[in-house]
């Protein structure tokens, strides 16, 4: 080699904020390697934004131009001014009007309509009469939330459109009787409610993939072998694998955020410098509990799958697709121990409420206990040897 | 640091198993300051297991001693601060470029100045012009340079290399050597792993392990004597014929063809004499009594290892 014959440049070694240089030198090499990872790279800006358009527009759970058919089986004046009423509220459209049982029931089985009103035969006597008739309503079973909600505003609807339209002065009760043929489901999210859960969710998710695959990765390309020989403390490596992505974390909640305003008018009631605030924690807690993943995991195969283990709970018991509140006591408690829990409180608290730091002191609290629990955790099983 | 002793590497007993398998046992060796010490022997012997017990990324089941003056088994952050180590397996980043990977290593170590650090190793190693491609993409023989770069940025006192030359041409190997003696000439202990002959032959000591067993240790002339081998080379005709013929004859401990020729090894003298006396006047064949080579020793040393721990 030709350096044989060169006198070797001497470098001096301080040892003063080693602590510092030294998680500062990890932090630096991580960046580059992000910046590196195409794949990586297009993730965090694709995820946030490819999930946030599909579920926010698939999981639409208020009704609008529903397309609907009605199967009238009498042409009263009562009946048309129920369809009429219905049209109004922009929540249905009548594409068919039909007279038989079998076109009406095959428009539905074919999923030309997702929703159809049934007339009966006699409806406006029996009305007049006070026999309470039924107002037959058929759902597609199949997209049960945004059916379920177009039945649960039915009933609103119609008696607000009957005031108008036949009685002067309210009805002392519903002159007739909304019968629903499809399965119930209570969940009354819209998009005001999922913009908001989602910059939880997609957090979770993101969060916890990138730390968690960290560690097993340098472990499988063999260069943990070389990185444990050199005198780099546990808590100096979590630093500087933590840190890169927490400002990952927030382009992608500013991502987010930034399109269920722009996109989905979602407001933001509360501040924004606390919403940003609590974010961090949030997303440092994530990628503590990433991390600590990728000290208990052998390859990065067992890595996603335990995130995803992880993250299902969060998606299910955190009150993201379910409230929380409906939950039996054991799924509660076990949604408290997930980040996600407190987060979706918090976020939704400041974007739809407006809430300040008083209102939400405990879930800040929990996060930030999580936090240090992973980190201690992550810290005390990160192998030093190979052993 | 003791400054009085001239020992760099002193272990005694040193045991480790893994799953119930002993892959180092008892193992004793002394390594003087400021020379080259080779290790050598079969695959899976437990050389990579010695080494990484030294420089702290296993800890031994049983045994002790020092590394540099430091407890091998409490001072592992210290020797980390003045070992290098070169893994068998490349263990740089493959993702970052070569300036990036020793800037890393010199910021982990504390360097004041790592870009600089970085910039005086790359011209030392011969490496500008390449100093942003990335280490994935370099040949063996650059990997394996870039490597070594790495591991003595931090000017360690002790460098530990596993099998640094596997895989890597004759030239580059050459070069490599000629840099581990200009280390060593500045004071640097090395202890270096390998396969081959000729490079056992180019350190100052070396040790023969099999099994986790350490066989023979010293320099290499000392290890020649001590196997109290001897060797007869023969040329000819059909030594195919002779190889069949000779084995397993009283005396008869090794044969082994080199080249053109074959080695009739034994340690009991006066047996392998009487056994190869038919076939020394035979017509065609010219027998030859050498000293053995190193070779000759570690494969007697590893087939008769084989016998006591297999």
């Amino acid at each position: 080699m030709s350096a044989a014959d060169q006198p070797a440049p001497t470098h001096e070694i301080r040892e003063r904020f080693g602590f510092w240089k030294r998680s500062y030198a990890m932090l630096i090499k991580e960046f580059i390697q992000l910046r590196r990872d195409r794949v990586s790279f297009a993730m965090i800006v694709m995820l946030p934004v490819m999930q946030l358009l599909l579920f926010g527009y698939a999981i639409n759970t208020t009704p609008h131009r529903l397309p609907s058919a009605v199967l009238l089986q009498e042409d009263s004046d009562l009946a048309r001014s129920i369809l009429k009423a219905l049209e109004n509220t922009a929540y249905f459209r009548f594409l068919y009007e039909v007279h038989d049982v079998d076109d009406f029931d095959n428009l539905l089985k074919s999923g030309k309509v997702l929703f159809g009103v049934e007339i009966p035969r006699g409806f406006e006597r029996a009305v007049r009469r006070g026999d309470k008739p039924a107002l037959l309503v058929a759902a597609d079973a199949t997209d049960p939330v945004a059916a379920s909600s177009a039945i649960g505003s039915l009933g609103m609807v119609v008696q607000t459109a009957l005031k108008h339209d036949l009685y002067i002065g309210d009805p002392p009760e519903m002159p007739f009787e909304i019968r629903a043929h499809a399965r119930y489901n209570p969940a009354a999210a819209s998009s005001l409610n999922i913009v908001p859960g989602l910059v939880g969710t997609i957090l979770t998710m993101t969060m916890l993939i990138f730390t968690a695959l960290s560690v097993t990765r340098e472990v499988e390309r063999g260069t943990m072998e070389s990185l444990l020989s050199m005198p780099i403390k546990p808590v100096e490596v979590m630093f500087g694998k933590i840190i890169p992505y927490v400002l990952v974390g927030f382009v992608q909640a500013f991502l987010i955020i930034g399109i269920g305003v722009g996109l989905f008018g979602v407001p933001v009631l509360g501040n924004l410098f606390l919403l940003a605030l609590l974010s961090t924690l949030f997303i440092t807690t994530n990628l503590s509990i990433g991390y600590t993943i990728s000290t208990l995991v052998q390859n990065q195969l067992q890595a996603m799958q335990m995130s995803m283990m992880f993250f299902l709970p969060s998606i299910l018991l955190s009150g993201f697709m379910f409230p929380f509140a409906g939950m039996p006591a054991w799924a509660q408690y076990v949604g408290e121990a997930l980040p996600l829990t407190h987060y979706l409180r918090i976020v939704r608290a400041i974007m739809l409420k407006g809430a300040t730091m008083e209102n939400l002191r405990f879930d800040a609290l929990a996060l930030a206990a999580l936090m240090l629990i992973a980190m201690t955790i992550a810290v005390t099983r990160f192998r030093r040897t190979l052993d | 640091m003791n400054g009085d002793s001239g020992i760099a590497i002193d272990v005694k007993g040193l045991t480790k198993s893994f799953g119930g398998r002993e892959v180092v046992h008892d193992l004793s060796m002394q390594v003087k300051r400021g020379s080259i010490y080779g290790f050598l022997g079969p695959n899976g012997s437990g050389k990579t297991t010695t080494i990484r017990i030294l420089c702290g990324l296993l800890t031994p089941d049983s045994g002790e001693g020092t590394c540099l003056g430091y407890d091998i088994r409490r001072d592992a952050e210290k020797i980390k601060r003045q070992v290098g180590y070169m893994t068998q397996r490349f263990s740089l980043y493959q993702d970052l470029s070569v300036r990036e990977n020793l800037e890393f290593v010199a910021r982990l170590y504390g360097l004041t100045d790592a870009r600089g650090a970085a910039r005086d190793m790359i011209k030392r190693l011969g490496l500008s012009g390449r100093e942003e491609q990335l280490a994935g993409e370099l040949s063996g023989g650059w990997k394996q340079r870039l490597a070594l770069g790495a591991c003595t940025l931090p000017s360690p006192k002790l460098l530990l290399l596993d099998e640094p030359t596997a895989g890597v041409d004759p030239k580059a190997r050459r070069d490599f050597w000629n840099e581990i003696h200009a280390l060593a000439a500045d004071g640097l202990t090395v202890l270096v792993s390998t396969h081959y002959m000729d490079e056992a032959e180019r350190c100052h000591e070396i040790a023969y392990i099999a099994y986790g067993h350490l066989l023979a240790h010293g320099t290499v002339e000392e290890v020649i004597a001590k196997s109290a081998l001897t060797t007869y080379t023969v040329t000819g005709e059909n030594l195919n014929g002779l190889t069949a013929a000779l084995t397993g004859k009283p005396g008869v401990d090794m044969v082994a063809p080199f080249g053109t020729s074959l080695h009739v090894s034994g340690r009991d003298v006066a047996a392998l004499e009487a056994s190869i006396a038919p076939w020394r006047d035979k017509g065609g064949l010219h027998w030859h009594k050498s000293s053995p080579s190193l070779e000759d020793v570690f494969i007697e040393l590893m087939s008769r290892s084989r016998d006591n721990f297999q």
